[in-house]
């Protein structure tokens, strides 16, 4: 009796709090997405710390040490085609490959949901425009549009980044135009209006409110896809430049030397991957942490 | 219906001028003038004005765009700088080779996503979800381009059963539908599949747990209706979202090979497009983006007019 009552006062309570904390707690019991959040902070931090934890420095090369295989003694996980130790070369190329796959989406983040707001809020004229103009981006599959902006830009970082925030923008525009305009014609948005509440407060308070949820969980789900992409970029040679440690260009200069030592070859992908699938469960996680119908 | 296919039909007009104008801007994003990336540093000033004029450079930019429109309408992509070839040559030779790799790669890829979404969505809940489930997460988060490195490592490096990358003797012009050519197509098309197959294999996978959970199939099995029989109303009602779905995943095939054509060496249109990339051949870069678009655009009005013959549904609105 005093457990089943227990047990429903345990279910009743994130009723109670806030929605923010309910999501919270849902996910401190989702054991993979916990896994997962942990080991995408890890490698964060090994991205701050680098210079700290790195035993040597990525770029320095040793012609007589070129492409030891991995348990080298001195070098954990071998050397590249130059010589470079490639652990040190694989925490220093976080800071790089993080950077890029994650900077677009936040950017995306931003510009996309303020345009899909304006969009949603304002209607009319303005709502087919934007909708319309990015209607056009999606013409183009997604590696395409990314490949033919940096490829027109020319190699770079900057370059690659603009390209992948052009590419994530019309999906979360769309994302939070529908919102927006579904929430725009709900009873408490009148009622606001009503009781004088200028336009501004009204997207701040109740647009805002209902449309950074499903857009945040919109672009966590993009994470992964922006971390392949990204690294991707450089793979073809239109990211970073080398000397520069990225795991995209560290496989692509590595592809010459899968005859002689595969498996240290093939490292940097698996950085890639491992970045990306925690992403993709993380995302899911979240996802359905965010759920209210659950 | 022939109304909803004509309306449909017609909104692709403005869709793709919109594309073509974004593949034309592409040139004038660039950092260099288009013309100084192809002159020699010592070009006269008579050459340049003479290149002005015959790549129409001297005139305002939409006239510019109209010329470029209307020659592309009739086939006339310009020539490629890099070889001096028309551009719409090029893009015909590489597009069939891309086409014989998404070829491979589609059946694979289609055949199997449908086959684990129906398992995984009909044990909805059981381990065999759960595992379906997990490799569809793994398939979407696989760098291809590293997945396509390491079964080269594997099958080419260490058993040395398959080709490590190209087209085979002979190069893309003798293609032919033999084991000694369709050698070189297994691996690039494994790779290029694993994407199309997990986003499928997820679609189908809902779309079947769902369906299973509507009335009207408690009501089928309650009247007594046999397995085989649901189970083609099951398909009935998935087939228009999964047709959808296989539309956008082959195009997104077409136009994101590049980076597993780059790892194979594949001479398809993502190779062009590296190869334009990198020796600055404008013309050939924006003709081969214009082409894939609009294919690309092209495959999602085909999927827009079967899907009424599919699902009625749509014909009413």
């Amino acid at each position: 009796m005093s457990s089943s009552l227990s047990s429903t006062l345990v279910s009743a309570a994130p009723s109670a709090r806030g929605y923010w904390t309910s999501v919270a707690v849902k996910l401190t019991r989702d054991k993979v997405a916990l896994v997962c959040g942990s080991i995408i902070a890890a490698l964060i931090l090994m991205a701050i710390f680098a210079p700290w934890i790195a035993p040597e420095d990525p770029l320095k090369s040793s012609i007589l040490n070129r492409l030891k295989p991995i348990g080298t003694p001195g070098h954990l996980l071998g050397t590249d085609e130059l010589g470079r130790d490639m652990l040190s070369r694989l925490i220093f190329g976080a800071r790089l490959s993080l950077l890029m796959g994650i900077t677009p989406v936040l950017c995306a983040l931003a510009i996309g949901s303020l345009l899909g707001v304006v969009a949603g809020f304002v209607g009319g004229p303005t709502n087919t425009a934007i909708m319309r103009t990015i209607d056009v981006f999606y013409a183009f599959p997604s590696v395409l549009l990314a490949v033919a902006i940096s490829g027109a830009l020319g190699a770079g970082i900057v370059n690659a980044i603009v390209s992948l925030t052009i590419v994530f923008i019309p999906p979360i525009a769309r994302v939070a135009e529908s919102v927006t305009t579904q929430v725009r014609g709900l009873d408490y948005v009148e009622a606001a209006r009503a009781s004088g509440a200028g336009s501004l407060t009204i997207i701040r308070v109740h647009i805002l409110g209902n449309v950074m949820g499903p857009v945040f969980v919109y672009a966590t789900g993009l994470l992964s896809v922006c971390m392949i992409l990204a690294a991707g970029l450089s793979f073809l040679g239109l990211g970073t430049k080398p000397p520069l440690p990225e795991w995209g260009l560290m496989l692509n200069t590595l592809r010459t030397a899968i005859f002689q030592n595969p498996w240290v070859a093939a490292l940097p992908g698996f950085m890639i991957f491992l970045v990306s699938f925690c992403c993709n469960l993380m995302a899911d996680g979240l996802r359905s942490a965010m759920d209210v119908h659950r | 219906m022939i109304v909803y296919i004509l309306r449909r039909l017609f909104y692709v007009v403005p869709i793709a001028l919109a594309v073509s104008a974004v593949c034309f801007a592409l040139v004038y994003l660039g950092p260099v003038d288009p013309l100084k990336a192809v002159l020699p540093a010592d070009a006269s000033l008579e050459l340049i004005e003479k290149l002005k004029v015959d790549y129409g450079f001297d005139k305002p930019v939409p006239v510019q765009f109209a010329k470029w429109v209307w020659r592309a309408a009739h086939g006339d992509l310009g020539l490629s700088l890099a070889t001096g070839r028309p551009v719409r040559e090029e893009i015909a030779r590489a597009i069939s080779n891309t086409f014989v790799l998404a070829f491979f790669a589609c059946s694979f890829g289609f055949s199997l996503g449908i086959a684990f979404g129906f398992v995984a969505g009909y044990f909805n809940g059981t381990w065999i979800d759960r595992v379906v489930t997990g490799f569809a997460v793994t398939g979407v988060s696989v760098p291809h381009y590293w997945l396509g490195m390491v079964m080269v490592i594997l099958f080419s490096v260490i058993l040395n059963w398959l080709p490590a990358m190209g087209m085979g003797a002979g190069g893309s012009a003798d293609w032919a539908w033999d084991w000694e050519h369709i050698r070189f197509v297994i691996l690039p098309a494994i790779t290029l599949s694993v994407i199309p197959t997990a986003i499928l294999a997820r679609t189908v996978r809902a779309l079947v747990a769902d369906i299973l959970t509507r009335e009207f199939v408690s009501a089928l099995i309650a009247k007594g209706m046999n397995d085989r029989d649901v189970f083609r109303h099951v398909v009935k009602n998935a087939a228009p979202t999964a047709l959808a779905v296989m539309g956008i995943q082959l195009g997104y095939l077409l136009g994101g090979s590049i980076l597993v054509e780059t790892v194979f060496s594949w001479p398809g249109t993502g190779f062009l497009l590296s190869v334009a990339i990198f020796q600055r051949d404008l013309p050939l870069l924006q003709g081969t983006i214009l082409f894939l678009a609009l294919f690309f655009v092209f495959l999602n009005l085909l999927v827009d007019v079967i899907q009424p013959f599919l699902d009625p549904r749509i014909r009413r609105t």
